[in-house]
């Protein structure tokens, strides 16, 4: 739905630019616009003497709906590389293209990536649509939502989906108000109905305790954040047939975003991404008992994460804390050291694959959601467990 | 400064129970507690107004007993709230909600900084924050952990993505979402919570927000929840015991089996 302007009635008379409560109306180049800001709510239409503004019917929405057509993933960059959400993505697009013969667009911004996109096209992606600009260099919502829009807007998508990373869950939520549709946030999974087409969309709620399936029937595009590793990295097609589209940005970004500063967080890998995680908890005593963690997250290739107790206790940073307040995970394999388990904790890490736990409490409720529950003293087990592992790394 | 903070009352703790014939989770006997993000957006929003004078509002949208998490807000420090309550509003999607609550912002008006909590805990979507800077067209900073400073017409603050922390400095009016970092919620006072008792809340319904209700409630929703359902999630796990020496042997096996190592 859209106000329409009928030019040959308007007399630039002006009253719908002071009347619009959103500014959503200007005057320019001798022409009513009406720009994003528009909100539908057909004051103009009212206040407007000529019958020069008009609200298109609500009818013509599902008319509209069959324009929209392609599954399209957005391809998370980062440091200069196509990040590896952005071929879990992929994969996701490619599972729902086997139901849904559409094409497959992956949708890229940065600056000095177009050769690493042919990474994309190898395994599946049939078109590109890149922009390259320095804007792009430093993540910022505005700058990134406005130029998926003005894609969405030019190519009438049908699907869009997007890792539900921090990335992801900042910046897409905008593109959907702007373009106006549905958004489902943090999918576990997504699938095409066989008899409607449309994007079925599974999203867990409640920490996890409540799942829902959910659909954007009217409104397109119909747009989804999954999560990360739930969909494997997609893998090399053997016939690959992709183009880029390279993409001009001809209007005007707003950026009124100015990044000052960026520090890496010490230590912490992305706890998203990590294949393992170990956490420590309460049972650690103190804070320098954290280097046992790290220790045996280093020789597992692993990222550190915490408990809620841990952080608040100041002996590591809320960057790694895992739960309901901090990170939702699902590695490989996750590893409990001395976590008792609050619920609010299992929120974050219930679903990963296989959960090794050590806690000195056989009625930890940890253990409730453990593959290998190990009643055991963590200052016990894991300095054994450490120097085995060492061994093994030593003569492998 | 004028500071906007939205709240939202959710059923308290995670284990929720669905009717299975109507397919909405029951909420009856369940306590409501403000969702706990909300709380340092909460006491961020009275720690700027310590720092930089100018009043507190709380806005949220729900049920008529939302009321009472607007007057634990007030408890806590805040000055103003206001309720948007009307059943066109039910059944409203992150885009409905984001659009009936910057309806009721702009109701509240001449603000400087809206805060929100970094997401839910009922719906954890993170979408309305967002939503709400679109609809009012400001620019906003998602996961903001401290907020340095606030002059002329600037704000700079910390965020926090996956691993690594940015300064950023954007104009005012701004919407930021905030995490559990940024600060510890603080314990009403007793004057607080005497004054959160006895004030006013105001109820703005449909017709108070100068909208289109066509964009309210279902009607106004482009997602559709189709089905719900509870998970159990239990592992067929097995528990050990023993010598430290065994027990790390085991895990080592598990690993190995694992292809880890």
């Amino acid at each position: 739905m859209a106000i329409k302007v009928i030019y040959e009635k308007c007399t630039l008379c002006g009253l719908c630019v002071n009347e619009c409560p959103f500014g959503a109306i200007e005057i320019k180049e001798g022409k009513i616009v009406i720009n994003e800001k528009c909100t539908l709510c057909g004051l103009c239409v009212k206040v407007c003497v000529s019958e020069a503004l008009i609200k298109e019917e609500k009818e013509k929405r599902e008319e509209k709906v069959k324009e929209y057509k392609g599954i399209w993933f957005f391809a998370e960059t980062k440091d200069d590389r196509i990040a590896s959400i952005s071929f879990e993505m992929l994969n996701a697009s490619k599972k729902l293209k086997r139901k849904l013969n559409q094409e497959i667009c992956g949708v890229v911004f940065g600056k000095n990536i177009k050769d690493k996109v042919s990474s994309l096209i190898k395994k599946g992606a049939e078109k590109i649509y890149l922009i390259e600009d320095e804007i792009f260099c430093n993540f910022n919502e505005e700058v990134y939502s406005e130029a998926l829009s003005y894609l969405i807007k030019k190519y009438k998508p049908n699907i869009v989906i997007a890792g539900a990373t921090m990335m992801g869950r900042s910046f897409i939520p905008s593109v959907a108000v702007k373009v106006k549709t549905g958004l489902t946030a943090d999918c576990t999974d997504v699938d095409i109905d066989e008899n409607t087409g449309l994007l079925i969309q599974t999203r867990p709620t409640f920490g996890g305790n409540l799942m829902a399936k959910i659909i954007c029937e009217k409104h397109r595009p119909q747009m989804a954040t999954i999560r990360p590793k739930i969909f494997e990295a997609a893998k090399d097609e053997e016939n690959i047939k992709g183009e880029i589209i390279e993409e001009k940005i001809n209007f005007e970004i707003k950026n009124r975003f100015e990044i000052c500063e960026r520090e890496k967080v010490a230590n912490v890998v992305d706890l998203q991404e990590a294949e393992i995680i170990v956490s420590g908890g309460r049972g650690l005593k103190e804070g320098k008992n954290f280097e046992i963690i790290k220790e045996l997250a280093d020789l597992l290739n692993g990222a550190v994460g915490a408990s809620r107790a841990a952080v608040d206790s100041g002996w590591i940073g809320y960057p790694h804390q895992v739960g309901q307040t901090g990170k939702t995970v699902k590695p490989k394999i996750y590893i409990a050291c001395g976590i008792s388990g609050a619920i609010q904790h299992l929120a974050g890490m219930q679903t990963s694959d296989y959960i090794i736990a050590i806690n000195k409490d056989p009625d930890a409720p940890i253990f409730k959601v453990a593959n290998l529950g190990v009643v055991g003293d963590i200052f016990e087990v894991l300095p054994i467990l450490i120097k085995k592992l060492k061994e093994i790394k030593g003569g492998g | 400064m004028k500071i906007i903070v939205c709240i939202k009352q959710v059923p308290e703790g995670l284990d929720v129970k669905v009717d299975p014939v109507t397919k909405r989770i029951i909420r009856e006997g369940v306590k409501s507690i403000i969702n706990p993000y909300d709380l340092y957006a909460i006491e961020e929003g009275i720690r700027l107004k310590e720092r930089f004078g100018g009043e507190v509002w709380i806005i949220s949208m729900g049920p008529l007993q939302a009321e009472s998490a607007i007057r634990e807000a007030i408890a806590m420090g805040a000055d103003y709230g206001v309720l948007l309550s009307d059943k066109k509003f039910a059944g409203s999607d992150t885009l409905a909600t984001s659009y009936i609550l910057s309806l009721g912002i702009k109701k509240i008006g001449n603000f400087d900084i809206i805060i929100c909590g970094r997401e839910t805990l009922d719906g954890s979507t993170g979408q309305v924050g967002p939503g709400i800077a679109v609809h009012l067209g400001i620019p906003y900073i998602c996961y903001v952990s401290k907020i340095i400073d606030i002059s002329e017409n600037k704000i700079i603050c910390k965020r926090l993505m996956e691993d690594y922390y940015e300064t950023i400095k954007t104009d005012l009016p701004v919407l930021i979402t905030v995490v559990k970092e940024i600060n510890e919620p603080r314990i009403p006072s007793l004057k607080n919570m005497l004054r959160a008792k006895k004030i006013e809340i105001p109820i703005w319904k449909a017709e108070d927000l100068n909208g289109n209700e066509e964009f309210f409630g279902q009607d106004g929703s482009p997602t559709k929840v189709i089905d719900v359902w509870t998970q159990i999630i239990k592992k067929e796990g097995r528990q050990i015991e023993g010598e430290p020496e065994k027990l790390a042997d085991e895990i080592i096996n598990e690993l190995k089996k694992i292809g880890v190592i």
